[in-house]
């Protein structure tokens, strides 16, 4: 099979199903024409196809949703465009990302909306949904057109990585929304408390003289902006959680009944503070990785079900962004090829179960953009197949993303994604 | 999960334990320490000879490489390098090639191809001297000379020495660093030293404005109050206090900085009476120390000053000797191999 290949059908045998309820079981056989699954089990097994796929010892999935990825089109072309970067998505098991609002120019218009969808249906290899900026160039200070940008396409609405200049704007940003009733993604950070730091401020930080961001930027602006959606009645979206106290707040909000959800990125799963103790650019990330406890709460969160998704927070950069002393490199890593072997190396430990992980990075994100990932006849056939027991080494050649400072380049990775489906199009086969 | 060995050793130390480059005392070993603290003091008398010159860096370049500017520093690190016989080359970036944009990648490229030996390393961006390390090609040395908050090696060393000389030994004795802990890279390295090299307390006194985010952890225990903090010293070191602290409400004002956390007579008077009192320059008199104890016969700071071409001398020809061991060494490996 080739990637690319369109209007056939395809069977695709043996394998463990994941049907995106949070069940696995034997593939009863998956029949799948012009772009939809029409039929499993032994009408599946005995129809006469065009292709046939061998999915013994895999485990098939919805296709992963990412809440989070930086595309950078339109803008930072040397970082990484649409087609770089949605067929890197469909490296690491992907078919739909949401695409951050953060692009130059900022995504607050009808018209950059266009610009990404256009740009998304005659280059992109996986589904793009864009998220729209909800201030005036993520500024955090003027509205944007929010009927305008729900109109043309967005999903939902936020301000990126970058903060609301204060509450009174936060609440009024809700408020408008709610009146579309588009989602609001934000990360919480205090941007008072946030002021220069870029690292957990924590034992790290102490020893190494770096700038710290306290948890407390974290935490404050977490209970703020639930409290906020508390009185507007907005569909509030915590983006990338990084620390224990937050998940706490939210699962507790939830229990009186705030319409709030949250994710996390896989690196805040995987790594702490002291990834960065060699001054590692490549750690370099906002929120900052913070303490162990930190970590073990968020996968517990995840475990829970407080954490709804799991997400990439893929941010490309070109090799001058992290050449530098750390503090003058740029936040973010390339992650979105490596997002299933991080997780299944959670799962291999013990720290989370299989079943949290594909429902975190399957029918969590989808719930949150209105999506309804399953595996049943009449759903669209947008899958991942992947072989739990394969390894891969990733490296500056092998990656396809721009980005080539991924964190664990060169080191042996268990988990590989051998194809992807979306709309039953092969973006990715495997070919070895 | 960490996919990266985050321990300093694997860039600043040769397999056989040398020092390669001199980054941060994070890692050394108190053998390692004390052999610094030995051959600083073997190249003290070559300060008093006439011709103050020996020929260990004889036919080397050294690159005072300065992000931000230092005169005091940078003239040790000149005289050290010129006394071990090097060809100095000053370089003050902050007003040349940076400022005009260019990346600091470029400028080492550049400066590599000078086919320098050595470069010594200031700037305000903690970490700074390791990437550089990281980047530039196997063989040249980088000496840190003060990384942002990180660390500044030589003035903790120098610092040992000073106290070695006056106090023989490192066990038993009580330290306590006073003031602008938060920001000061000396700290950092100075607390580090002390515990390696066998103290039996290290003390900071400071406003909580002024202390990082659980600084115990460092291996200090921690004073607000500078009169109970003085008691049993053996040593006290004073840190230099920046103006703009009162900016970005650290700290009320410099009088009550000085009331409250200050060194004067009377305070000294509360720790052990051949308490030693220190202080890495320059002084603000009237801010952190009053003149009569900056000048007093318990002031060991010209010591210091004295010290740090030593100290400089010393750190500089082991990590040269340690760059040109390993060097053999790799030598020796491709030999084995082709034979």
């Amino acid at each position: 099979m080739k990637a690319g290949s369109q209007d056939k059908s395809l069977k695709i045998t043996g394998g463990t199903l994941f049907d995106g309820t949070g069940t696995e079981s034997d593939n009863p056989g998956l029949l799948i024409k012009e772009g939809k699954i029409v039929a499993m089990g032994a009408d599946a097994l005995s129809a006469e196809v065009d292709q046939q796929y061998d999915a013994s010892g895999y485990v098939i999935a919805p296709g992963f949703i990412d809440l989070c990825c930086n595309l950078r089109e339109p803008g930072n072309g040397q970082k990484g465009n649409i087609a770089s970067e949605t067929l890197a998505a469909a490296h690491g098991g992907f078919t739909t990302v949401c695409a951050s609002p953060e692009t130059s120019p900022v995504n607050d218009s009808s018209a950059v909306t266009h610009l990404i969808r256009d740009g998304a249906s005659s280059r992109g290899s996986v589904r793009v949904l864009p998220i729209g900026a909800i201030t005036r160039g993520l500024e955090g200070e003027l509205l944007s057109d929010l009927a305008g940008l729900k109109n043309a396409g967005c999903v939902a609405v936020g301000n990126g990585s970058r903060g609301i200049k204060n509450a009174r704007i936060m609440r009024r940003c809700m408020a408008y929304a709610r009146t579309f009733g588009l989602t609001v993604m934000f990360s919480p950070e205090n941007q008072a408390l946030a002021a220069d730091g870029y690292a957990h401020d924590g034992q790290v930080t102490t020893r190494l003289g770096l700038l710290g961001i306290p948890e407390v930027a974290e935490t404050a602006a977490v209970m703020e902006m639930l409290l906020l959606a508390e009185e507007t009645g907005v569909k509030l979206h915590l983006s990338q959680l990084s620390s224990g106290r937050s998940v706490e707040m939210v699962a507790a909000a939830r229990q009186r009944g705030v319409k709030v959800t949250a994710d996390v990125a896989m690196h805040q799963l995987c790594f702490t503070e002291e990834a960065l103790a060699g001054f590692d650019s490549r750690y370099h990330v906002r929120p900052p990785l913070r303490s162990e406890a930190d970590r073990q709460a968020l996968v517990a969160g995840v475990q829970a079900g407080v954490i709804d998704a799991i997400v990439s927070q893929h941010q490309p950069h070109d090799t001058a962004a992290k050449q530098a002393p750390l503090p003058a490199t740029e936040p973010g890593l390339s992650s979105i090829e490596s997002v299933l072997s991080l997780g299944l190396e959670l799962v291999e430990s013990g720290e989370l179960s299989r079943q949290r992980l594909l429902t975190a990075l399957t029918e969590g994100p989808g719930r949150i953009v209105g999506l309804s990932p399953e595996i049943t006849c009449g759903a669209v056939a947008d899958l991942c197949i992947f072989n739990p027991a394969a390894s891969w080494q990733p490296s500056e050649q092998t990656l396809v993303s721009t980005g080539k400072h991924a964190p664990l380049v060169e080191r042996k990775l268990s988990g590989k994604v051998e194809l992807t489906l979306v709309a039953g199009r092969p973006v990715w086969v495997d070919s070895h | 999960m960490t996919a990266i060995d985050p321990s300093p050793n694997h860039l600043q130390l040769t397999r056989g334990g040398q020092l390669r480059h001199f980054l941060t005392l994070d890692g050394l070993n108190r053998e390692l320490l004390t052999d610094i603290l030995d051959t600083a003091d073997s190249f003290i008398e070559v300060g008093e000879r006439s011709i103050k010159k020996v020929p260990l860096l004889r036919g080397r370049t050294v690159v005072n490489l300065f992000f931000e500017s230092s005169t005091r520093t940078r003239s040790t690190f000149e005289l050290a390098a010129k006394r071990l016989s090097a060809d100095v080359l000053n370089l003050d970036i902050s007003t040349s090639a940076t400022s005009k944009g260019e990346s600091l990648s470029d400028t080492l490229l550049n400066l590599e191809a000078m086919a320098s030996d050595m470069f010594v390393v200031r700037h305000s961006q903690s970490g700074a001297p390791h990437f550089i390390a990281e980047s530039v090609t196997p063989g040249v040395a980088i000496i840190n000379a003060g990384d942002g908050r990180h660390a500044h090696p030589t003035q903790a060393m120098l610092d040992m020495l000073t106290i070695r000389q006056h106090k023989r030994s490192f066990a038993g004795l009580k330290v306590a660093i006073v003031g602008d802990i938060l920001h000061s890279r000396v700290a950092r390295s100075q607390i580090r030293a002390l515990n390696e090299l066998g103290a039996e307390e290290v003390r900071v006194i400071a406003p909580g404005t002024l202390l990082p985010r659980d600084v115990e952890d460092l291996g200090c225990t921690v004073e607000y109050d500078m009169i109970r903090g003085m008691r049993d010293l053996d040593v006290v070191i004073m840190l230099r206090l920046q103006k703009e602290r009162m900016e970005g409400a650290l700290l009320p004002s410099e009088r009550e900085f000085y009331r409250l956390y200050g060194l004067n007579q009377d305070k000294l008077a509360l720790a052990k009476p051949d308490c030693i009192v220190m202080h890495p320059g320059p002084i603000n008199r009237g801010v952190e120390i009053e003149s009569a104890v900056a000048d007093g016969p318990q002031s060991v700071i010209l010591n210091q000053v004295t010290n740090g071409i030593a100290i400089r001398m010393a750190v500089m020809s082991m990590a040269m000797g340690g760059q040109m061991a390993e060097r053999q060494q790799k030598q020796m490996e491709r030999e084995g191999g082709r034979a």
